[in-house]
Formats: C-alpha cells, sequence, structure tokens
C-alpha cells in the first residue's frame, strides 16, 4: 500500500513536470531558432519571478482552503509606496525602501487575515477581494494615476533585484552567457525557505492542519484563527515581496500593472497539485506550475501571439488547471471508498 | 390485496464491516399508526432508507399493496407512494412554503411555473393537516420549527403518499407543538394514510400507535398491539441481551475527584449539570441520543461557551475557554465524529498523532524529526495501530485504526483527564475490545476516564460509575454496587421514567 501511494504521489509530481517538458518541446519544435536559446531561458526565469512569489504566498492561502484575490493589487501597491518614497520624499536607501514597501503589503496582508478570523466574515474570497479593490484604489491615489519611473533616480542598487543577472559570461559557456536572473536567485532561496517552512516547522504544519480540518485543529488545541491571520499576513508579504522585485522588472511604478496577477498566482498553485479544497500543494509544485504558466506567456509572445490571444490561452489552462483539480479529487474520493471497502 | 400496504420481508444490508439489517421484516397495514423503536444504532434509519430506495438491500423483498417492487433510487420510492419526514428537515429556509412542498417536481404551465395552481395545492395540503393558517407565500425560514415540519408533511400529503414515515418528528418540538402534530397524525391515520412512526419517547408511542415493532441489533425483536405491551417490556425488548467477554474489565484504584462540574449551563442545552469523577475509575454517561452529554463534555473542554458554572480539576477551580486551555489542564477530548472532528484525514499517521501537542515535539520553530519517529513507532506499537507506516494518510486506515491514532494524539499530550465520546462507534469488535483494553490500562495508571456511550452494555460493563443524563440534566447518578445499577434502571432514567 505504501509503495502504491508513494507511486501515485510520484505520478502526481511528474504528472506536471512532465507537462512542462511537454510545452517546452513543442515550443521548441515550433521555433527552434528562438525559443531554446539560452538568453529566451534566462528571460523566462526572470518573467517568471513575481508569479512565483506572489504564488508563494497564494499556495499557503489555498492549503488553509482560503485564497487571496488582493495580492496582484498588493504587489503593485508595494511598487506605488516605493515609488512615491523615491519621487516625492527623495529617500534612496534600498533596505529602508524595501522594509517600507513590504512593511505596508504585510499590513493590508494582517487586515486580510483579521476581517476574517475576527470578523467572522463568510470565506476569505470576500475579504481580500474587498482588499484588492480597497488596495488597487490607495495605490491609484498616492500615485496620482500616473506611472513613476525609476530609472536614473538613483535606486540602482535596489533595481538590481529585479532586473539584473549575475555569473554574466561564466562557466565558459560562451561571453555571451546573459547570467542568471538576481530574482530567480531569489525565488529558489525563497522557495527552498518555504519547503523547509511548511514541511518541517510547527507552524508549517499547523497550516495543512488547518486547512485540512479546521474543527479537528481546533479542538486539538491549534490557535486556527492565530494561523490563518498568519498565513494571510505571509501572503501580504510575499505579494510586497514581488512588488520589490518589479521595481527592477518594470523600472516604473504602475497601479494597473497587477490586473494578471492574482489570476496567474492561483493558476501556478493549482497546476502544481494545490487545491481549493485545502491541506494540499507543495512549494516545488508551484514552482513547476509557475514555470508552466511563464513558459506560455513567452512562447506565445514568440510566436507573435496577440495579447487576446493570450488571454484565450491562459483562460482556458486556468479551466484546465481547475478541471484536473476536481478530476483528481474524484478520483481520490473514490481510491478511499475502495479502499475501505 | 394484500393485508399490508408497505412490507418488508427478510432483508438483510451490510455494510463494510457491519450487518446493518439481518433478515429483518416489517408490514405495515393500511391507516395505521405504526411505532418503531430500538436503542441508537439498532437499524432503524437502514431500515428507513431501505424503505426511502436511499440503500438497495442485498437480500429480502419490498412489497407495495402486494406487488413486489425493487427502488434504485429515492425517486422510485416516492413514486410507489412512500414519503419520509427526516429528523433534520429538508426545507429550503430562504424559499417559500410552495417551493418547498413542490420542490423538485414544480407543476409548469408552458415555459413558466404555474405559482396560481401550486399554491391553492399546497394550501389544500396545509388544509388537509389543520393548519390553514400557515400562508404558502412566506418564507420557510420565518416560520416555526413546528410550522416548517407541517411543511415537510404538506410535501408528503401531496404526494399522496400511502405511507409516511416519521424520523423522530417530536425531537425538535416544544410541547404544544407536539400535541398539534399528534393531531395532525391522528387526521392523516382517518383518511387511511398509514405512518411509521419512529420515536425515542415511549409515552408518545403508547399515546399514538396502534402497534409498535421493536428492533435490537439490525433484527425484528417482536411486533404487537401497543395494548399488549408495557413499558417493561419494551425496554427488555429494546436491551435484553447477553454480555460475552466483549468487555474485558479491569479495576484500577478509585482515587481523589480529578474532574468536577458544578451547575453548568448553556441556554436551552445543558441546565445544572454537576458530577465528579475519580482518578483510577471509569465514569460512564449514558442517555439517549441528543441528551446533553456530548455538549457536557464539549463545554468542559473548551469548544463550546458556558452560560455559567464552575469546574474543577483536581480540585482546583480553573477557567477553560478554549481547546487549548483545556489541553493546558491535561484533559483529552476524544470526540465522537472522529472523522469530522478528531482527525486531519487528508493528513499521514505521523502528523495526527503530534497534533494536540506540535509545541512539545518542536525545538524551538523545527519539529524534532527524530523524537517524532520514536513516539510515532511507539504509539504504533502500544496502541497496535495498524498502518503500513507513519508516512499513511489517516483516510486510508480503517475505522478502528483511526480511532487509534486520535488516541494517540491524546496519549501524546500526557494527559491526566481522558474524556472518551462514543468511543466505539462505528469500529468492529476486535478494536472496539482493544480500545476498552487502553482504557483499563489509563485507569490502571491512575488516569481518569470518562466514557460517554449511547451503548448500554457497553457502559454497564465498563463503568465503575455511571452519570445518566436527559434533556440537559443529570437525571441519575450511580455507583458500580448500588442496586440500580442495570439496564432496566438506567434505561428509565434516560427515558424519563421514575426510579423505584
Amino acid at each position: 500500500m505504501k509503495k502504491n501511494s508513494k507511486v501515485k504521489e510520484l505520478l502526481e509530481k511528474l504528472g506536471t513536470v512532465v507537462a512542462l517538458l511537454i510545452l517546452i518541446a513543442v515550443f521548441c519544435i515550433a521555433m527552434p531558432d528562438k525559443f531554446p536559446r539560452i538568453a529566451n531561458i534566462m528571460n523566462i526565469l526572470k518573467q517568471a519571478s513575481i508569479n512565483c512569489l506572489i504564488a508563494s504566498g497564494m499556495l499557503c492561502a489555498l492549503i488553509t482552503a482560503g485564497i487571496d484575490l488582493s495580492v496582484g493589487s498588493n504587489c503593485v501597491l508595494c511598487t506605488c509606496t516605493i515609488g512615491v518614497l523615491v519621487q516625492n520624499f527623495g529617500i534612496t536607501n534600498p533596505v529602508l525602501l524595501a522594509v517600507c514597501g513590504l512593511a505596508v503589503s504585510t499590513f493590508a496582508g494582517f487586515i486580510n487575515g483579521t476581517l476574517l478570523t475576527r470578523l467572522d466574515l463568510p470565506h476569505p474570497f470576500v475579504s481580500t477581494m474587498g482588499m484588492k479593490n480597497v488596495l488597487l484604489g490607495v495605490a491609484l491615489v498616492i500615485t496620482g494615476s500616473k506611472s513613476i519611473g525609476f530609472t536614473g533616480k538613483g535606486v540602482d542598487s535596489l533595481m538590481w533585484v529585479g532586473g539584473s543577472s549575475i555569473l554574466k559570461g561564466f562557466f565558459g559557456l560562451s561571453p555571451k552567457f546573459p547570467g542568471i536572473p538576481v530574482s530567480f536567485i531569489l525565488v529558489i532561496v525563497v522557495f527552498i525557505i518555504f519547503d523547509i517552512f511548511l514541511k518541517k516547522t510547527a507552524l508549517g504544519r499547523q497550516i495543512y492542519c488547518c486547512g485540512g480540518n479546521p474543527e479537528a485543529a481546533r479542538l486539538s488545541g491549534i490557535p486556527s484563527k492565530n494561523v490563518l491571520t498568519f498565513v494571510y499576513a505571509l501572503s501580504g508579504f510575499m505579494a510586497g515581496m514581488a512588488g520589490v522585485v518589479s521595481v527592477g522588472r518594470l523600472a516604473s511604478a504602475n497601479a494597473n500593472a497587477g490586473t494578471t496577477y492574482d489570476n496567474d498566482a492561483i493558476a501556478a498553485c493549482i497546476v502544481g497539485g494545490a487545491s481549493f479544497t485545502g491541506g494540499k500543494g507543495t512549494i516545488w509544485g508551484t514552482l513547476i506550475g509557475a514555470m508552466i504558466m511563464a513558459v506560455i506567456r513567452n512562447g506565445l509572445n514568440l510566436a507573435g501571439a496577440s495579447n487576446d490571444i493570450q488571454y484565450i490561452v491562459i483562460g482556458a489552462v486556468i479551466i484546465l488547471a481547475v478541471t484536473i483539480d476536481v478530476t483528481r479529487n474524484k478520483m481520490e474520493a473514490k481510491a478511499r471508498k475502495m479502499a475501505a471497502q | 390485496m394484500s393485508e399490508y400496504v408497505v412490507e418488508l420481508k427478510n432483508i438483510t444490508k451490510r455494510f463494510p464491516g457491519v450487518v446493518a439489517l439481518k433478515n429483518m421484516s416489517i408490514g405495515i397495514r393500511p391507516g395505521e399508526i405504526h411505532g418503531l423503536i430500538g436503542e441508537n444504532g439498532a437499524g432503524k434509519s437502514t431500515l428507513i432508507k431501505v424503505l426511502t430506495g436511499v440503500h438497495t438491500p442485498e437480500e429480502g423483498d419490498i412489497f407495495v399493496d402486494g406487488q413486489k417492487v425493487v427502488f434504485k433510487n429515492p425517486v422510485q420510492s416516492r413514486e410507489a407512494g412512500i414519503a419520509c419526514v427526516y429528523q433534520e428537515l429538508n426545507i429550503v429556509k430562504q424559499l417559500p412554503v410552495t417551493d418547498n412542498v413542490f420542490m423538485g417536481r414544480a407543476v409548469k404551465k408552458g415555459l413558466l411555473l404555474d405559482y396560481p395552481r401550486m399554491h391553492k395545492e399546497a394550501e389544500e395540503a396545509l388544509k388537509t393537516l389543520g393548519h390553514p393558517e400557515i400562508d404558502v407565500r412566506k418564507e420557510c425560514g420565518k416560520l416555526g420549527v413546528g410550522q416548517q415540519q407541517m411543511v415537510e408533511i404538506a410535501k408528503a400529503v401531496s404526494l399522496d403518499a400511502k405511507l409516511i414515515i416519521m424520523d423522530e418528528p417530536t425531537s425538535s418540538l416544544g410541547k404544544d407543538e407536539i400535541a398539534q402534530l399528534m393531531e395532525t397524525v391522528r387526521g392523516l391515520k382517518a383518511k387511511g394514510v398509514a405512518i411509521l412512526f419512529v420515536s425515542h419517547k415511549l409515552e408518545e408511542l403508547f399515546e399514538l400507535c396502534d402497534r409498535v415493532t421493536v428492533m435490537r441489533d439490525g433484527e425484528h425483536i417482536v411486533t404487537k398491539d401497543i395494548c399488549d405491551m408495557t413499558e417493561d417490556s419494551l425496554i427488555t425488548a429494546m436491551v435484553g441481551r447477553t454480555l460475552d467477554n466483549l468487555y474485558p474489565k479491569e479495576f484500577g484504584t478509585k482515587g481523589d475527584v480529578w474532574l468536577e462540574a458544578r451547575n453548568l449551563n448553556e441556554a436551552g442545552v445543558l441546565h445544572d449539570v454537576s458530577f465528579k469523577a475519580y482518578a483510577g475509575q471509569i465514569t460512564g454517561f449514558a442517555g439517549l441520543v441528543g441528551a446533553g452529554r456530548t455538549e457536557t463534555m464539549r463545554a468542559i473542554f473548551g469548544a463550546d461557551k458556558l452560560d455559567s458554572g464552575e469546574i474543577y480539576v483536581k480540585g482546583e477551580k480553573v477557567t477553560i475557554k478554549t481547546p487549548k486551555d483545556a489541553i493546558k489542564k491535561k484533559i483529552a477530548f476524544l470526540t465522537e465524529d472522529r472523522k469530522g472532528q478528531g482527525l486531519v484525514l487528508s493528513l499521514d499517521v505521523r502528523t495526527n498523532l503530534i497534533l494536540a501537542n506540535m509545541k512539545g515535539f518542536s525545538n524551538g520553530p523545527f519539529l524534532d524529526k527524530a523524537r517524532i519517529e520514536e513516539s510515532g513507532q511507539e504509539n504504533v506499537r502500544a496502541l497496535k495501530i495498524k498502518t503500513p507506516s507513519l508516512d499513511e494518510v489517516t483516510a486510508q486506515l480503517s475505522g478502528g485504526n483511526q480511532q487509534k491514532v486520535v488516541i494517540g494524539k491524546w496519549v501524546n499530550i500526557d494527559a491526566d483527564i481522558f474524556i472518551f465520546d462514543e468511543p466505539t462507534r462505528g469500529i468492529d469488535v476486535g478494536a472496539k475490545i482493544e480500545v476498552y483494553r487502553v482504557m483499563n490500562d489509563m485507569v490502571k495508571a491512575g488516569k481518569c476516564v470518562i466514557m460517554v456511550s449511547s451503548e448500554l452494555p457497553e457502559i454497564l460493563a465498563m463503568s465503575d460509575h455511571v452519570v445518566v443524563m436527559r434533556g440537559g440534566r443529570v437525571m441519575a447518578d450511580m455507583e458500580r454496587d448500588s442496586a440500580h445499577f442495570n439496564s432496566e434502571d438506567i434505561m428509565k432514567a434516560a427515558w424519563g421514567g421514575e426510579l423505584d
């Protein structure tokens, strides 16, 4: 039985990896001169970073059977806060800027969690959807609905996180090796921390417990409300980190930049094996999910597909992912029934 | 023409590990009120579900008006003229009465719903029931519980049901509402409708029924005219069974009072509940489902809020507001619903075993893998948990082994007071005996065990001391050596009779 479940688990994990490989193969065959180049691959990693960071926080919310719809606006608000601090207050200290941005986003996430747990709002859908609009509005207000550029403002060291690459021309590969994006290295570091956090710390396991069966968790003395509040604060924090990365990545603060972020993050988690019913999902699955999303966007871009086609494809992928999630749950329930008999 | 409007003959229904109905037969005559009675778990619910087509029996036949029928689903049963008013009302509270009466079989005129006709028919049905005052256009949620039940019955009446099954219909009603319901039931009988009336309340059966059938362990025990039965003969028929070697009772040494409740009150649920539980003893809590036993335990454990009352642990007054507080006081609570409240089914055995004591198994923020492994292996050995490994998802384990995982979870907080709520419900005999042995070991080690159980034989065999509850009140408190420590007297107390 153990062997069986291990094999099944491996297949489930490999399933998404296989999907990613097939996607890559298809694009490689379709655009052999454009897609498989090192420069493009590094580009994909760079493009995936923001989604990866947001998705890591979203994953925790999904594990608790919740959702955080405010992450896109929250990410943008962080970038805009930094933009306003640079433009209107002349602050250029990168650490101070990053801390301020992260604080704002974490606070917004904390409010999400507080609304959910202390006011007993029916579902985080409601509180975070409301917060999504509030945060977007705040971002528009503080920037005066205008885009703020970061180039040439003395914040290059902060832009380095999202915009630069290291090890250029290294490995003797070729002097043309474009280097590994700093933002993706950040993603890997963050994901390793998340992996340890979710698997090996008491709080991390409690997140799974609250998602799998909140009543059993409560009756086992786990402070479910505090755990949930923490999860939404964490989701806000990660959205903020994505906001810091986008300072360098987009080189501007634009309140309207985050419209697709929520969807992309949810899709990455679900494609990667998380479930809307909670209690499930791993950080590495989420990484693969985010890579699938990034490869699709990148491939379609290279193929010259216009924005509208991209929307249609991404939309279809999200629906497909949810269908897979539902089917997987049904199959598991069936297997459970069979095992019970 | 058959004597019976609906008849079950030699019905057997099996579930994994349990035979819920064994060769069960029952016949209901047209226009009679037929009582059905039995202990919790005697198979009444399964019988109802066979009649309503929810379950298909493995063996045996169902006859309606002497014709053999097979119900593959609830629709077929409904079409054959069998309707059921469940204990939990199946009403959409946001919708008006009419919509509820015609739920699932709306009358149409062309493409649109024919509301005038539906309103009229719903009104007629309610009038038949003697309740013309219920406004069919009103939202059901705005009606009282008794009126909501009338809407359910109206549903059955408008279906022209030959047989209406009523499952514990009076359990959530007040005195006046019960009287009205009885009037309505008699009215239906006068119109030739047969009623199968399932109730826990003996006095209702005597007042209302023509005949009564007693079930026990999924089997038919007796069917008689109610006038040939007495309360005593009914109770004896229900509980009379022998205690084999199912209950390996061992005794500990009675110690101090470790848990004492004084005048616990929770509006509408608990009324002045007081009791004492001793170290080295099993204190049994007997009573019917809904007597307030689980509610008492939940309140003590901090899962529900008390309005007033005092709790003493080892002689010291304590304030318990959350389960976390209770765990700090070394109280463990094994809930009656292990899947819904005891386990995180989607997680592995290892995590479930440390669920209540993650702090104790951590160094700083990190879980201590080695210690968790060691303790998990020890739990598996000591409790004889049959699992391929600690990594197994608990959903995959059998009921008995799941229960042992929950017990392990509480053993791991090093509790002193163990509250077991229906610890052996739904698990097989072998696992039951192992659970009893665990309890024996606990009392021998000087722990204080409380066992809430609806199975009288279990209560009688395993308890050192029994508290009987009814309607949120403590009705009796008896020691094992007292003259009242027998099934008849406990049942009398649980059913509201007078003790001699």
